[in-house]
């Protein structure tokens, strides 16, 4: 019988198997920073251990980061500690590290990819769940605790239980305006929090074929949010025009020995998926999250749903909580909610491409007034593409915030936070309860409504917006 | 890693599905550079509530988390293990957990046990009827009991995979156990194609 992708390149791996333990895994690649590292580096030194492979191991600094003046001194003292320490660790261990201000500094699941790190057929690694974001590369990549940093800094493997293998199929063309953020939240949506729990899921189909490397990694990056570890898209010709030429892409006689490889990784006609689940893209709508999980999200142009309608009782407890602390109330049209900040940045949504789609619909418009609008890039080198581009004058023209690259307000471990009661609209991953900062309320969104919501000051989309730009002085 | 057993204490009935990571342990005190002191960020949103059940006085000491399906959603923070055990809970109950959040538990000792809703449902009413109403979590017997005051009881035995029970019974270190393993991981090494990333030049 054939093999999936995912099976393929867990095979691959295989250190070591034996029967009634945990197959032992090869890691090619190790990506760490500064939250879930440092009590790992204290477990290594508790054991006298070092780090065994410093050439597959690689840090950057992300979520504790400001994303304005990072020429001054971080002004929160335990946050501070925290980066002082990674970096203290990667010079006592001799990790290489990208700190802030360092050009290769970024999110660190943007920094992998663009340095040609994160490859077809590698197994990927990082103390942190949107790790499956590099699954878009055809590489088996998941998210760890921190004692399993420890194991894999120590052993360069990890003792694993074989994940079974879900196919997403996506079959027929996106609308206009619908994007890889509107897919995955529909996924997500459709299948739950915990519907792809224990699985590695596949994306596949010609609605996934057509896709860019960029948007590919948005809908690989959420997968952690319909409860599986990994996502995984098989590479083809649009991943290795990707990678072709990056800094540790392989050259000469290694790129073709290597695609000759990546050429492999395909799911065997004959291979079966543990579940399959379908779905029609020509039926997908720019779609947002009205509730504090990511699968509690609708078409925009629906409405807030009434708990009541909700049949299974935990499902309309959790959509009650949920619309009392979004302050929503059953029945309301999506569009009509207001939001006091719009973020566009992130590891599911801060790359080159999501800032010119956001740059496209902003440009000769303009912020809603009180309305915030914060645009971060999701590492220094996207920063320096979207200014050779002029996006950067984009946003400020608009009236929006160019910041500096960082997770920003994606979680609340920086300045960049959410009040309570503050509504976002952002294009982030996450919108549990004070996600972006202590009572703040977000809505997922793409980065097209983003932009639309920016300018009209509450959820919509570019189809919105068909009179509010500018007209072009002669 | 400290070795589980068995262990009997009181319960704390959490009936709330979907508990993220977020919500067990804010991203601010993932600024902590130690595995303690997380015992105060424990739900802390929920604790200011004065009716979240964690503040209710007969909660006080208990050690057995019953919670509702998707238990430790989102982050792969283990600062989540941390802040339950640094409060004292030596195992968690519920029908269905996160993956990474699973993984980080049994890896520190912190005994998550899987059963079905139903079950879940009962202890939930025992829990919430008696509060001194004790629960055992049995790991060699692979077996959970409660018991009320009245002669209530909830008896119902738990799957856990043979490896990581072994694990936990004897509190092994897993990078021991690999490192045994030494001779594979170096024949693996010696086997990899050349074009394979590296961060560094060695």
């Amino acid at each position: 019988m054939g093999r999936t992708l995912a099976e393929k390149v867990w095979d691959d791996h295989v250190v070591r198997r034996a029967e009634g333990e945990p197959d032992l895994l090869f890691i090619d690649l190790h990506l760490l920073h500064e939250v879930t590292s440092p009590q790992a580096f204290d477990g290594l030194r508790q054991n006298g251990r070092q780090v065994r492979r410093l050439d597959l191991t690689i840090a950057t600094e992300d979520h504790n980061t400001p994303t304005i003046d990072i020429d001054k001194p971080i002004a929160d003292p335990v946050s501070r500690v925290q980066l002082e320490t990674l970096r203290k660790n990667c010079a006592d261990f001799g990790v290489r590290l990208h700190p802030l201000g360092d050009v290769e500094q970024g999110v660190v699941h943007v920094v992998g990819p663009q340095l040609g790190l994160t490859q077809p057929g590698t197994t990927v690694v990082c103390g942190d769940s949107h790790t499956s974001t590099h699954g878009a590369f055809g590489a088996l990549a998941f998210g760890i605790g921190t004692s399993q940093v420890e194991h894999v800094l120590a052993t360069q493997t990890l003792p694993l239980a074989r994940p079974r293998t879900m196919a997403i199929t996506v079959e027929g063309e996106l609308p206009a305006d619908v994007t890889a953020k509107d897919l995955i939240l529909a996924v997500i949506a459709r299948i739950g929090t915990g519907g792809g729990q224990g699985y590695v899921l596949e994306y596949r189909g010609s609605a996934i074929e057509k896709l860019s490397m960029e948007a590919r990694m948005t809908i690989c990056n959420m997968s952690i949010e319909a409860g599986a570890r990994a996502g995984m898209i098989a590479p083809d010709q649009i991943t290795f025009d990707y990678l072709r030429g990056r800094d540790h892409a392989p050259d000469g006689s290694d790129w073709d020995a290597a695609v000759e490889y990546w050429r492999t990784l395909r799911t065997d006609d004959d291979a079966v998926f543990d579940a399959e689940v379908f779905i029609d893209a020509t039926e997908l709508a720019p779609f947002v999250t009205w509730g504090t999980n990511p699968g509690q999200g609708a078409p925009l142009s629906t409405h807030v749903p009434d708990p009541a309608s909700y049949e299974d009782a935990s499902e309309r407890l959790a959509a009650e909580k949920a619309l009392e602390y979004m302050g929503l109330t059953a029945g309301q049209a999506l569009r009509d909610i207001k939001v006091d900040t719009v973020f566009v940045g992130s590891c599911t949504n801060g790359r080159i491409e999501d800032l010119r789609s956001a740059a496209s619909i902003l440009d000769g418009r303009k912020v809603a007034d009180g309305v915030r609008m914060l645009v971060v890039p999701g590492s220094v080198r996207v920063a320096l593409q979207a200014v050779a581009e002029g996006l950067d004058k984009v946003f400020t023209g608009a009236g929006a915030e160019w910041r500096h690259a960082g997770c920003s307000m994606c979680l609340g471990m920086n300045p960049d936070q959410l009040a309570p009661g503050e509504r976002s609209a952002s294009t982030s991953n996450r919108n549990f309860e004070g996600r972006q900062g202590k009572g703040g309320r977000t809505h997922l969104v793409s980065p097209q409504v983003a932009a639309a919501t920016a300018v009209l000051g509450h959820l919509a989309s570019p189809a919105d917006l068909s009179d509010t730009r500018t007209p072009v002085e002669a | 890693m400290e070795a589980f057993t068995t262990h009997t204490g009181r319960a704390v009935p959490l009936r709330r599905g979907n508990v993220d990571t977020d919500q067990i342990i804010p991203a601010h005190w993932l600024k902590k550079v130690t595995r303690d002191g997380f015992e105060d960020g424990l739900f802390e949103a929920w604790r200011k509530d004065p009716a979240f059940v964690l503040n209710q006085p007969e909660r006080q000491g208990a050690s057995v988390l019953v919670a509702g399906p998707d238990f430790g959603t989102g982050s792969s923070r283990e600062h989540a293990v941390w802040a339950l055990q640094n409060f004292g809970f030596r195992a968690v109950i519920s029908s269905r957990f996160a993956d990474i959040f699973r993984g980080n538990s049994l890896k520190n000792g912190l005994l998550t046990v899987v059963l079905e809703q139903r079950v879940v449902d009962h202890l939930w009413e025992l829990t919430e009827a008696h509060p001194t109403a004790t629960v055992t979590v049995d790991l060699e017997a692979r077996q959970v009991r409660a018991e009320g005051p009245d002669g209530a009881t909830v008896t119902a035995d738990f799957e856990l995979d043979e490896n990581a029970r072994w694990r936990l019974l004897n509190g092994l270190d897993d990078i021991g156990l690999t490192l045994k393993n030494e001779a594979d991981i170096a024949a693996y090494e010696a086997s990899r194609p050349s074009f394979k990333p590296r961060t560094i030049a060695v």
